[in-house]
């Protein structure tokens, strides 16, 4: 702290406070510049200058079926991930607001421990649990059905990502609903709107700011899902993750891995700006993780 | 109970199931004594904890993914709280792109951040180095931290400094003495998820670990992704245990603290 070097700005505290306080961001601004902006920034110049100057790695992505595939692909399975999210986390959060304070406990326990678990712990139970000889398919077996393949496919990845966003799409409804002055259902009914007419016309358009946080914290998040993919879905469920460290292990296309990365970055620029007019990016990272 | 209002609880209860049991099965499937890990085990064993203690590759990623954890849970901690300072007391000119510019690495996708570091610290020879763990850690997790401490600080009623420096305390003793205990909860939980955000980090990880230095989650990775180790396993539940015994531990330190006041 660097006492005196901003001007003073509480007028009749009876001594001045340090100040200059702003100075103490820049450290921080330094160290992200450096490892963070400095990176991300060559990323792009290597996008457009590897192998050869030009647009080159742009053109053969959106020139290539198979990589507008995945994008798509990436698109969709993102997409799927968020609805069954929200259909899954939506009655999950309102079922915490009615419950008595010990089973609101134990469901946000259940939201809090696999959120706190890591994930490779989280998608290595679910390989033991989806593949041929795995437990859901012994039991399948056991009841005299058909093996199922879970694994290696789109069932697998939805399993798998969707229970790790579901911690990220209770919290933020359950902490909108928690706001919700339930008294607002009683009066409708008691005018005379029957109970399920109340809750969709009253109560749930009050919930849209949590949702919305919800949706879209989820949707991004799966954009640029890794991890989850790579290890449940197989061949055909490559997103534009996988994508990107495929074109850098096996073939060294710095360029396109580079391009690929932008494209990413940009789809989820604007879905994150075309949020921020509605939603207050800060509350929602600090509801989440 | 109305109709409705059993199937909305058929359909938690279910999602609960759903988001805890799966990870339990590691637990007992870990000791196992077959290689293929079957459900139920046929036999009993404790062979693949022991694998894991006397392997030296699965140890010295755990002591590495520790030590880097530790270094970029201070390294964090500090350069946070500077920053979180500055950003709800200060002023500053371009205020919105500086917290625009803190918030980027949770919304950036891990693989964009680890494919851009990786190429940059290939260059300057900082790819499998503890340092360049922490300098890529420290990125993710201090927006963590900066939330947890901004917040903390804006509900800080500063009179409390005045009052220690009219009496007499100088600017270092009032932080020290008056404003750092006081955000202290804060700062213990922005530490507690630094550490976790540094030592479960897969993505980033992956690009950075070759021979000379692999941290645990990428040695646990390389054991599933293409052939399945069952020393995953063990490891998995030693994990787990410490997942639930934090957990246990803040659930306690609530019900004592409840029970004080």
């Amino acid at each position: 702290m660097t006492p005196g070097a901003a001007g003073p700005r509480e007028k009749g505290a009876g001594r001045r406070l340090p100040d200059g306080w702003g100075v103490l961001v820049l450290p921080l601004v330094a160290f992200l510049l450096v490892v963070f902006v400095y990176p991300l920034g060559s990323v792009l110049a290597r996008s457009v200058s590897d192998p050869a100057p030009g647009l080159g790695n742009y053109a053969a992505f959106f020139d290539s079926p198979v990589y507008l595939n995945v994008l798509v692909n990436t698109f969709v399975t993102a997409g799927l991930v968020t609805l069954v999210t929200l259909l899954l986390g939506f009655p999950y959060a309102y079922l915490m607001t009615l419950a008595s304070p010990f089973w609101r406990g134990v469901l946000m326990a259940a939201v809090l421990v696999p959120f706190w678990t890591s994930l490779l712990v989280r998608t290595f139970a679910w390989v033991l649990l989806l593949r041929d000889t795995g437990v859901v398919n012994d039991v399948i077996g056991a009841l005299g059905g058909q093996p199922v393949p879970l694994l290696r496919n789109l069932a697998g990845v939805l399993i798998g990502m969707v229970q790790v966003m579901l911690p990220f799409a209770v919290l933020p409804i359950y902490a909108t609903m928690r706001g919700i002055d339930r008294r607002l259902l009683q009066a409708a009914e008691g005018l005379g709107a029957r109970p399920a007419f109340a809750f969709w016309r009253i109560y749930a358009p009050l919930t849209v700011p949590g949702v919305a946080a919800a949706t879209l914290l989820v949707f991004v998040s799966s954009l640029g899902f890794y991890v989850t993919p790579a290890l449940l879905g197989g061949p055909r469920n490559v997103m534009i993750g996988e994508l990107i460290v495929q074109q850098l292990s096996g073939v060294l296309r710095w360029g396109f891995a580079s391009a690929l990365a932008v494209i990413l970055l940009l789809v989820t620029g604007a879905t994150l700006l075309l949020a921020a007019r509605v939603i207050d990016l800060r509350r929602l990272i600090g509801g989440g993780r | 109970m109305r109709p409705v209002r059993l199937a909305l609880w058929a359909l938690t209860a279910l999602t609960a199931l759903y988001l805890v049991l799966p990870v339990f099965i590691v637990i007992p499937m870990s000791f196992s004594d077959s290689a293929f890990l079957e459900f139920p085990p046929q036999g009993w064993s404790a062979r693949w904890y022991e694998n894991f203690f006397t392997d030296l590759a699965w140890l010295d990623s755990a002591i590495a993914s520790l030590q880097i954890a530790v270094q970029v849970t201070v390294l964090s901690l500090v350069l946070g709280t500077a920053a979180a300072l500055g950003m709800v007391r200060g002023r500053h000119p371009l205020r919105a792109l500086i917290s625009g510019l803190v918030m980027a690495p949770v919304l950036v996708p891990y693989v964009i951040v680890g494919l851009a570091v990786y190429a940059v610290f290939l260059e300057w020879g900082l790819t499998e180095s503890v340092l360049g763990f922490v300098l890529v850690h420290t990125a993710l997790a201090v927006p963590y931290v900066v939330i947890t401490v901004s917040s903390a600080l804006m509900s800080f009623d500063r009179r409390l400094e005045q009052a220690a420096m009219s009496l007499g305390a100088g600017p270092v003793a009032t932080f020290a003495r008056v404003t750092l205990p006081l955000i202290a909860p804060s700062l213990a939980s922005g530490a507690v998820f630094a550490f976790v955000t540094s030592f479960d980090e897969v993505v980033t990880s992956v690009f950075l670990s070759g021979p000379d230095l692999t941290t645990l989650p990428v040695q646990m990775w390389s054991g599933v992704r293409v052939q399945i180790d069952p020393t995953v396993a063990a490891v998995s539940s030693m994990l787990l245990l410490v997942t639930l015994s934090l957990f246990a531990a803040a659930g306690l330190t609530r019900l004592v603290r409840r029970r004080k006041t």
